[in-house]
């Protein structure tokens, strides 16, 4: 705000200048010591190919990622000051490449948009009006309730805007913003650009662009290569210096000498109808639900014809072209590929395939090189033939010089070209391409068409491929015009044109869409109202906000809510487990097997044995026979316990020899064992004694003393009401943790994590706002658990209720805080899960006190029992469940508990990033 | 033999992506060895350390003998509390036992009038209740009788009772802890691995491009299969040598190798169900509870960490259909007792069984759930 006062008068200020910046991930150089005005209140466009480091420059000045080297300032401070980055954020908005990458594809689009508005610290009332008129002027409007990801390209880009726009940025920053949108959905987003900076003109806006027609209209360009600076200057400056007429032209006249090499004006040779039909489809229907995606889509392609596909985005062409390779089965209709009918488990055919699908699709994991090394093994190409094919393939496509990179670090347009490279390395017959080219830079493009056209003119390669590029559209020998599923119109180019009575197959194509659906072509020219000056301003990022943090809790609240499935698992899910686990677990130890090998056979000796069959502790099983096959019941697991009766056992205690009875137990399991041994030994006196007084008149039945046993708590010593107090502890940290688990880590994964770099939501805002439903959830599973143990299991709560209720709802601030944690310093999805699984299930079971009292176990174990919370909340709950114990008696287990969930919040705060580095 | 190779292929970039992720790596290295270690050694030696209070209002030579009795390493050494501490000692859950000898308790034993000790009991304590209590009453009344015997003479029959243990002669629970560990990391790692590995194939669009070129789900879902179940028999293998054997010093009655062989199968078992997993999860999210859901009552109700045989019949029989009740008899059986093929064979047979079953169902669903992605 501070700086839309200056406006006017300080036009001429640069609203950004880079001094020396130099950025490198690894090895790779992406910026190499700029420096650079960025002029103020002007539309700046950034042209260059991939990869020549126009997304870093855009990063670094929006502050999503951090300056290495150099000075960055924007709006008058240095970005690499925090306190600066946090003044400036609300006035500088930053939409990232990719089409909605920094959306919520589950969220609608007032969702989607409530939520920027919140991070910015508007009211409600002050929201409600800013998305209407945001969504008025883009044509949103009718739209706000369906979810961001189900938008088609052009809309997502609109809403992206919008939630640019929401806080009224002084620094508009667009990173390909048309990128993958088809010409009309084009033309509307640059009217709609033009109209706000019309009613903002103190805002200066930054653009990076694949589209050199439309650099034409911007007021300043900066013309960068190999992250460098190439030229500054308006688009007529450009032209002046390079003596050329078009922009494309001006820009390859300023690439360095070895880069303009190899390049030439396109030209396609005619296209020689052959008889051969290479696809076939006939009234080809996809339905998803009641959505009809395509709509009784017909054609015939010739071989070696190079077909396009156009449409605006989400009008069917990627779903035509998963079922004519196969990944879709077709509601109605058929397609054949070369006469054969199109059948998923139809290898040969596929083998004649190359697909290159809309999104990256390749193993971010494995190296360009180890990507096409692959694929190129798994088409079974001769191993022999490979190296060469790969480097053949790497120098075609520009990659010889990353072989070994990942193709994360790669810019969109080269991870394009690998892709494609991918898809031909079995020199397929048919190539099937959706949208090979968005975000390819023009020379680069050129090139590839020029591969596509001997492809198909000299090997009969057949070419399906969609496309947003009219010049691209041009080349085709025939085009498609989809339109929500169904086909518009099919011809050649000049066909069309014609038809339309057009100049050229832009305007023809916006006429064709026009007429088929009015409404939206219209929805564009609503007006926008003007801003309201007495707008407050957006909220400055003091201290934690509570508006902002609840922003995030509302964000991840709708996206339970709309994956019932998870929601369903994570509180039903308990209670199974509850169920399974309170059941299960039991440390009665009974039934146990036995067997007797009896070689005296006597009344005596079946009398011993008699007294260990009468008991409900042990099973008997059918006699030993001898001591191999004592050996072999023993090893298998069969017996716990064998007994052994020597032979004249009778005789010797009528005599009063001594005499040994021999038993084996299975110690295999120390604790079951134990309690064997207490038993026979028991046994055993019991027989003793009762001997003697039956056979030799003495009784010994009273002892000296006797020892009354009363079993505190659980008088029956039943499993059950001592493991269920402790089963709910121990489900209370596994599912929160592992719901959290996911959540940072995700945003990490799937690209919207940008939001925390470029909003002003501070880390804490973020993950305590991220806690607060998991927390909510964890208590509604705890009432669940707890209603369960008292009615169905019957363990009622003798204590305080409210205790427990407190100190649930510090272990689950606990738990749900150790899942962020796991998902903060992990970089997969995979490792976070894991951490979460091993850093929850083995303490929680083994180490806090539910078997074994924590203050029995030694060593490491012990010291983690001691200050693992869950130590503190299963003595708590054991107490207010069995000992009818209240917050007085047991307030020395809260403190521990607090500082574990203080410091493990802590921890993840310290460990996420604001920045990208 | 294209079938083979791309098997290998598939397998080869399933290892080059666990490579890459240096976070997981750790982890999974952790988790067999400290994690085992600390596992092993936090197990109490059967009866240890049982904290134990005792009410002394006799004074008495004798009960001066019965506290001396109780000692290390059962028993910590007695506190020394007054009749009305002990109920709040046993609500705080600082003794599990409290023993209350009774004003002139010496002279009525003496006097024949049979005196009676209260022990009180913590029964929550599930583990040391049961056994702890069986064994105080052994040493209290073993000092009783002993004390009286100087007056009186005994006439029990001379017949003793001669208890070994066999396979782990000390009942040290070091042994049977490191083993049950493994054999849940080997499940639990093994699922996560498989499972996510494809969830993560389609979360990012790679699978489709897989489903394109001449590879068959079969393939695909094998090579998951043979890779991963690498990297945890690696894992295993290593962590007995060095972990179990090398630093726990634990002696292993039978064969590694056989071992080695059955959580090869069982691991067949379980990347085929975490790939099943995976095929009914629709996101990573919902991958990670369904997992918890199924883990957690397979791992502990397997006879790994209680003994089967005192389950409820229901739950014994519905764990007939988890390998991991399979594997950890087979494991015990093996590793403990010495038992060869001849003794393992129907777990075995059980372990072949249903991990086809998973194997199947996860290929019949793998299709359908790439579609309901798209």
């Amino acid at each position: 705000m501070m700086l839309a006062t200056q406006g006017e008068s300080s036009i001429t200020q640069p609203v950004a200048r880079l001094v020396g910046v130099s950025l490198h991930y690894g090895k790779t150089v992406a910026l190499d010591d700029v420096t650079l005005e960025i002029p103020a209140g002007r539309m700046v466009g950034l042209i260059g190919p991939d990869g020549v480091g126009k997304s870093s420059l855009l990063a670094l000045i929006s502050g999503a990622r951090a300056v290495q080297q150099g000075q960055v300032q924007v709006l008058d401070g240095d970005m690499g000051s925090r306190r600066h980055r946090n003044r400036v954020c609300p006035s500088v908005a930053y939409m990232p490449q990719g089409l909605g990458k920094n959306l919520y594809p589950a969220l609608s689009v007032e969702d989607n948009l409530q939520f920027f508005g919140r991070l910015f610290g508007h009211d409600a009332s002050e929201r409600r009006r800013r998305i209407d008129e945001l969504t008025q002027a883009t044509g949103l409007y009718p739209f706000l309730g369906r979810p961001a990801g189900k938008l088609s390209g052009g809309m997502k880009q609109k809403l992206g805007l919008c939630c640019a726009l929401i806080h009224d940025p002084d620094l508009l920053i667009l990173d390909e913003p048309t990128t993958g949108v088809d010409p009309l959905a084009r033309s509307q987003f640059w009217a709609l650009i033009d109209r706000i900076r019309r009613d903002r003109p103190g805002m200066s806006v930054m653009v990076a662009t694949a589209y050199m027609e439309e650099a034409e209209r911007f007021d300043w360009l900066v013309a960068m290569d190999a992250g460098k600076i190439l030229a500054t200057g308006t688009p007529r400056e450009l032209h002046e210096r390079t003596d050329t007429d078009s922009l494309e032209a001006a820009f390859i006249a300023l690439l360095p000498e070895e880069k303009k090499r190899g390049h030439q004006a396109i030209v396609v040779p005619p296209f020689v109808d052959g008889e051969d039909i290479a696809i076939e489809a006939r009234d080809l229907t996809m339905r998803f639900g009641d959505f009809t995606a395509v709509d009784q889509v017909n054609f015939r392609i010739h071989r070696g014809e190079i077909f396009g596909f156009l449409g605006s985005n989400g009008c069917g062409k990627t779903t035509t072209m998963k079922m004519l390779t196969g990944l879709l089965a077709p509601s109605e209709g058929e397609a054949w590929l070369f006469g054969q009918k199109v059948d998923a488990r139809d290898i040969a055919t596929r083998r004649r395939v190359g697909y290159m699908s809309q999104a990256f699709s390749l193993y971010s994991e494995l190296t360009v090189q180890q990507n096409l090394v692959l694929h190129a093994r798994l088409f079974s190409l001769p191993e022999s033939a490979i190296p060469a094919r790969v480097r053949e393939l790497m120098s075609r496509f520009g990659l010889d010089g990353v072989p070994d990179a990942l193709p994360d670090k790669l810019p969109l347009g080269m991870r394009q070209r690998l892709s494609l490279a991918v898809a031909l390395v079995h020199a397929p017959e048919l190539l099937i391409l959706d949208e090979p080219t968005s975000g390819v830079d023009p020379v680069a493009r050129d090139a590839f068409w020029q591969f596509l056209i001997d492809l198909s003119r000299n090997d009969k390669v057949t070419i399906f491929i969609s496309t947003h590029f009219m010049n691209e559209a041009e080349r085709c020998d025939r085009i498609s015009l989809m339109h929500e599923g169904a086909v518009l119109v099919s011809d050649t180019p000049q066909g069309i044109v014609r038809q339309r009575d057009a100049q050229t197959l832009e305007q023809a194509f916006i006429a064709y869409l026009k007429h088929a659906d009015p409404a939206e072509a219209e929805a564009v020219a609503a007006p926008t109202a003007p801003d309201d000056p007495s707008a407050p301003p957006p909220g400055r990022r003091r201290g934690f906000s509570f508006s902002r943090a609840f922003s995030y809790s509302r964000r991840e609240a709708l996206e339970l809510r709309h994956d019932p499935v998870r929601l369903a698992m994570a509180l039903f899910g308990s209670l199974i487990l509850m169920l399974i686990m309170g059941y299960g677990i039991t440390m009665d130890v009974n039934d146990l097997s036995y067997a007797v090998l009896d070689r005296d056979q006597t009344t005596l000796s079946q009398n011993y044995t008699l007294n260990l069959s009468g008991s409900r502790y042990f099973v008997e099983r059918p006699p030993i026979t001898d001591y191999a096959d004592l050996d072999r019941r023993m090893r298998s697991g069969e017996l716990s316990l064998a007994v052994e009766m020597p032979p004249g056992f009778a005789r010797d205690v009528a005599r009063g020899t001594p005499v040994q009875i021999g038993a084996w137990m299975d110690g295999a399991m120390p604790q079951r064992a134990e309690t064997v041994q207490g038993y026979v030994q028991g046994m055993h006196q019991s027989w003793l004694v009762e001997t003697a007084r039956t056979r030799f008149g003495q009784d010994l039945s009273t002892g000296a003393a006797t020892i009354e046993t009363r079993f505190r708590y659980n008088p029956d010593v039943k499993s059950l009401p001592a493991m269920v107090p402790a089963v709910i502890p121990i489900l209370l940290l596994m599912i929160p943790a592992m719901l959290t688990a996911l959540s940072v880590v995700r945003e990490k994964e799937l690209g919207s994590i940008i939001n925390l770099y470029v909003t002003p939501v501070t880390r804490s805002e973020f993950l305590i706002g991220k806690q607060l439903p998991y927390i909510v959830l964890a208590m509604l599973n705890f009432l669940l658990m707890t209603l369960l143990a008292v009615t169905l299991f019957d363990v009622p709560v003798k204590g305080s209720f409210m205790a427990l209720l407190l100190a649930t709802l510090i272990f689950v601030g606990f738990s749900t805080g150790f899942g962020l944690f796991a998902s903060t310093f992990t970089r997969s999805q995979i490792a976070a899960m894991f951490f979460a699984m091993i850093g929850s299930m083995l303490p929680a079971i083994q180490f806090a006190g539910m078997i074994n009292p924590v203050s029995s176990l030694e060593g490491v174990g012990r010291m983690i029992g001691e200050i693992y919370p869950a130590t503190h909340y299963i003595t708590i709950s054991r107490g207010v469940f069995n000992k009818a114990l209240g917050f007085a008696d047991l307030q020395a287990a809260f403190a521990p508990m607090v500082l574990a969930a203080l410091v493990i919040l802590g921890l993840s705060i310290a460990l996420l990033k604001k920045q990208e580095k | 033999m294209s079938l083979v190779s791309n098997i290998y292929r598939l397998g080869i970039k399933e290892l080059w992506s666990l490579m890459r992720d240096p976070i997981m790596l750790v982890l999974i290295v952790y988790s067999f060895t400290f994690m085992i270690y600390i596992a092993a050694t936090a197990m109490p030696e059967g009866l240890s350390k049982v904290p134990i209070a005792i009410v002394d209002e006799d004074d008495s030579p004798l009960s001066a003998r019965i506290t001396s009795a109780l000692h290390p390493p059962q028993f910590m050494p007695p506190q020394q509390v007054t009749l009305s501490e002990v109920d709040a000692g046993l609500d705080d859950g600082l003794y599990t036992f409290s023993l209350n000898i009774p004003p002139n308790f010496q002279r009525d034993v003496l006097a024949g009038r049979a005196p009676a000790i209260q022990l009180n009991v913590d029964a929550t304590r599930m583990s040391q209740a049961f056994t702890g209590s069986g064994y105080i009453q052994q040493i209290v009344m073993g000092e009783v009788n002993e004390f009286v015997q100087r007056y009186r003479g005994s006439a029990t029959p001379p017949v003793d009772l001669a208890l070994r243990v066999r396979f782990n002669p000390a009942l040290n629970k070091s042994w049977f802890g490191s083993l049950m560990e493994i054999i849940n990391n080997v499940t639990m790692l093994s699922i996560v691995l498989a499972g996510a590995a494809l969830i993560r194939e389609r979360e990012h669009g790679t699978i489709e491009h897989l489903l394109v070129m001449p590879v068959t789900p079969a393939e695909i879902m094998l090579g998951k299969i043979w890779s991963m179940g690498l990297v945890v028999l690696l894992a295993t293998a290593l962590s007995l040598q060095f972990i179990v054997q090398g630093a726990l010093k634990v002696p292993i009655e039978g064969s590694v190798m056989l071992f080695l062989a059955v959580a090869t199968l069982h691991l067949f078992v379980t990347t085929s169900m975490g790939i099943f997993m995976a095929t009914l999860a629709r996101s990573m999210p919902q991958f990670g509870l369904l997992m918890m859901l199924v883990l957690l009552p397979m791992q502990m109700l397997s006879g790994g960490s209680t003994p089967r045989e005192s389950m409820p019949v229901l739950a014994q029989n519905i764990m007939q259909v988890a390998p991991t009740t399979h594997f950890v008899a087979a494991s015990q059986a093996i590793l403990y007792r010495g038992a060869g093929f001849d003794v393992v064979w129907p777990q075995i047979l059980a372990l072949a069984i249903i991990g086809a079953v998973f194997f199947v169902a996860a290929l019949a669903h793998f299709r359908k759930s790439i579609s309901q992605m798209a």
